[in-house]
């Protein structure tokens, strides 16, 4: 990694193939006109909730709130118990020990976000501890952000060896497995597909196991053309390096129509291996209630109303 | 429960249209049996099965519909003024746009195209055309169409269209003839009748004066009589380049006009510093696009040799999850091909590209028994001197050939007698330029591909046809010098 430099990683990204906006925006839509029905509906909405990081990112967080959102991710619909869990709980990282301690051996996991989310302003031995707290409280998976002023101002080796110098961390736990690293983007603040292609492949190479769309502070947040192109980065690079990377979208998708599309998405660019928790996550909080709602709808035939379902 | 994410069938429902057992000809404002009694089936390609029985017109029945435009002409809508041709224009584009579904419907079940392009391309950019010309009807004399003297009308127009956009065809020839103060009659292709007749009923249903659109239904021999007719002021056709030579012998030195819209073998160029993703769609839209029964499809890719490996592996993934089969599902992307005639030739030059030494590549799927099919089918190591490279296949067949330099990109893309569209994907503003410029083709799409608007003219050079459809361009075909100003 010493012979990196920021000459050598601009030639490189900046080699990639450029992104034409016009033309993705118009394979996204093509693409949300898929028609998804019956079977085909009800498998994707169970997969939309197992790929759920249940979230709460708020100034007002409690840990009560956070201990509600665990028994909701345990057991989503108290009605339907065949309704799948969700993949995670995603909290700040001061949160982590009562996720955990509530989450037991559920199997859920638990991500933190950390690095100064969600603006990254902060130095990096900071970043570097905001991360190893986490870790060391049990954190799961890491959803860190990048430094965008960095990357926007061509300074990708810095966003490069920050990426890498969290991964380390998320490595120190000896107690338990590699934290997941997920990083996120902001492609909100990126503003261009060709940054987020650029963006998707600094985090590929700097060793991200997830790259994710948003914090959900800034809008807009994901959108499709966007994970279109972050779906497209994960492809190719599998092609180069016959190795896995996953995806999250977070922030702006509420309906189990958007899910869907989402999932049609992935379906058609990275392929049916990604349609798994494992390589694909929605980074939501009231997404699931709707998803609840249309699958009780599909069961029974009827819409129960949203007084049946528990808001967090 | 799937295991996978497989689409469950969505099927569109056939109940919104009402196919009737037969049709008679639409002449003067009525439906009227032909005088011979004669009459031809019509399919769906889908499955092969029979829709309706559709009149047969013969060298009487043309006779009895241009008699009934002449008249119309002479005594209602040549008098009218454009104002209130204008309105009967807007009228028909909001019941085609209130009938949508219908239309849709019975476009996809008589032509095999899938639902999703008739719902969501032909039925709205038919609508589309009428609006934009009933806004001209009332404003030609500010056109800037004849120098120094009023626009007037030709008189009775004769209009033969083909099969592959059956309703939108009709759309880019009656509505400019009827803003313009010409009447009309029109010949729908054999094989897709149904949504011309339909469209007579909404002639009858917007009150449009008797006479003023005709529907002749019929083959080769129909068309004939009507481009042979002595009444007719103009003959607008849309088809293939032999046919077309046919009408202008047939027109030659008689003082009809004539308009033609004729074959293409279009060329896609690839640069290698394009957005290669969206080229790739681009390319796909091109020519898999309503199964390739495009006039203007991109049926030759040219892509730079430096990126023509990656490109031809990013197409065949995305080819691989392009679903073909019943064109009434939602989520069918490429239908059925039109006829069991166009079928075999589609097969025959496939085999003729297999002989000469080009290396074949069709989509892995699974075509339904019943119908005409053909998988999506690429042909790479192809030269310019293939039949594949040269003559218009007109299905869903894609010819690779690359190039090193510009220069050597313009020249394999000019050289074919059509000239009717091109398409240049490149990140480099000024190379799209410098290549368009170059290109003899009427239509030059700039990292976008089949993009329409009535807008926009349209037409060919060369073998291409003559003449332009849409926009103020294709105004001017349908008028002549009158009165001086």
């Amino acid at each position: 990694m010493s012979a990196l430099s920021n000459r050598s990683l601009r030639t490189w990204l900046h080699g990639l193939p450029a992104v034409d906006q016009v033309g993705a925006e118009a394979r996204a839509a093509a693409l949300g006109t898929r028609s998804i029905k019956t079977t085909s509906k009800a498998w994707a909405i169970d997969t939309a909730i197992s790929m759920i990081d249940l979230t709460t990112l708020e100034g007002s967080d409690t840990p009560g709130k956070v201990r509600n959102l665990c028994a909701k991710a345990m057991l989503p619909d108290r009605a339907d118990p065949s309704t799948p869990r969700v993949a995670a709980i995603c909290v700040y990282n001061d949160m982590v020990t009562v996720a955990r301690e509530a989450l037991g051996d559920s199997g859920i996991n638990v991500a933190a976000v950390t690095t100064a989310f969600p603006s990254g302003r902060a130095s990096l031995p900071v970043k570097l501890l905001d991360t190893q707290d986490a870790v060391t409280a049990g954190a799961d998976e890491i959803d860190m952000v990048i430094d965008r002023g960095a990357f926007l101002s061509g300074d990708y080796r810095t966003v490069f060896d920050q990426i890498a110098a969290v991964k380390e961390v998320c490595r120190s736990n000896p107690d338990r497995a590699d934290a997941h690293l997920k990083v996120i983007l902001e492609t909100g603040e990126l503003a261009t597909y060709d940054n987020v292609r650029r963006a998707s492949w600094l985090a590929m190479l700097a060793g991200a196991d997830f790259i994710k769309t948003s914090t959900g502070k800034i809008s807009p947040a994901a959108t499709l053309p966007v994970i279109l192109v972050m779906l497209e980065a994960v492809r190719d690079w599998r092609g180069l390096t016959g190795a896995m990377v996953g995806v999250k979208p977070a922030g702006g998708i509420r309906t189990t129509k958007d899910a869907v599309k989402h999932l049609v998405t992935v379906n058609e660019t990275a392929g049916p291996d990604w349609l798994t928790p494992q390589w694909f996550r929605f980074g939501a909080s009231s997404l699931l209630t709707d998803l609840l709602l249309q699958r009780q709808k599909l069961r029974t035939g009827a819409y129960s109303g949203s007084d049946y379902v528990t808001e967090d | 429960m799937p295991t996978g994410f497989e689409y469950a069938p969505a099927p569109e429902s056939r109940g919104v249209v009402d196919i009737a057992s037969s049709y008679g000809l639409f002449v003067g404002g009525e439906f009227v049996d032909p005088a011979d009694g004669g009459s031809f089936k019509t399919v769906n390609p889908a499955t092969g099965e029979r829709l309706s029985d559709v009149a047969e017109a013969g060298a009487a029945d043309v006779d009895a519909a241009v008699r009934a435009a002449r008249r119309a002409y002479t005594q209602v809508w040549g008098p009218m003024s454009g104002a209130e041709r204008g309105k009967y224009l807007f009228r028909i584009a909001r019941l085609l746009q209130e009938r949508a579904r219908e239309f849709a419907v019975l476009e996809t079940l008589d032509n095999g195209k899938p639902i999703k392009e008739s719902r969501d391309v032909d039925i709205p950019l038919a609508a589309a055309h009428f609006f934009y010309h009933a806004g001209w009807a009332d404003k030609l004399e500010y056109a800037g169409l004849t120098t120094g003297a009023r626009p007037a009308p030709l008189g009775v127009i004769g209009q033969v269209i083909p099969w592959n956009f059956p309703l939108l065809m009709l759309a880019w020839k009656i509505a400019p003839a009827l803003a313009t103060g010409n009447t009309v009659v029109l010949k729908p292709a054999e094989t897709t009748p149904l949504t011309a007749l339909l469209f007579a009923q909404v002639c009858q249903q917007a009150d449009l004066p008797a006479g003023v659109v005709n529907i002749v239904t019929g083959a080769g021999a129909t068309g004939q009589a009507l481009t042979e007719h002595p009444d007719v002021d103009k003959i607008a056709f849309t088809g293939s380049t032999d046919v077309g030579k046919q009408i202008a012998r047939t027109i030659a030195g008689t003082r009809k006009r004539l308009t033609l819209e004729l074959g293409g073998k279009g060329a896609n160029i690839v640069y290698d510093d394009a957005a290669i993703d969206q080229a790739v769609e681009g390319i796909v839209s091109g020519i898999y696009f309503n199964q390739g029964h495009v006039c203007c499809a991109g049926s030759r890719l040219l892509v730079q040799e430096s990126v023509a490996e990656d490109v031809v592996r990013r197409l065949q993934r995305r080819l691989g999850t392009l679903r073909v089969g019943d064109p009434m599902d939602k989520n069918t992307d490429v239908g059925a091909i039109n006829s069991a005639e166009q079928l075999a030739r589609i097969t025959a030059l496939v085999e003729a590209g297999e002989a000469e030494g080009a290396t074949r590549w069709s989509a892995p799927c699974e075509l339904p028994d019943r119908g005409y099919w053909f998988a999506p089918t690429i042909f790479t190591d192809v030269s310019q001197a293939h039949r594949v490279a040269q003559e218009e296949i007109f299905g869903p067949v894609l010819s690779v050939l690359t190039f090193r330099t510009p220069a050597e990109a313009v020249a394999k893309a000019n050289n074919t007698p059509y000239g009717l569209s091109a398409g240049i994907w490149s990140d480099k503003g000024s190379r799209v330029l410098w290549t368009a410029d170059r290109l003899r083709a009427g239509v030059v799409w700039a990292n976008s591909f089949n993009k329409f608007d009535p807008t926009s003219p349209f037409g060919g050079y060369k073998e291409s046809g003559y003449g332009r459809e849409a926009g103020r361009h294709g105004l001017e075909a349908y008028v002549a010098a009158g009165s001086e100003d």
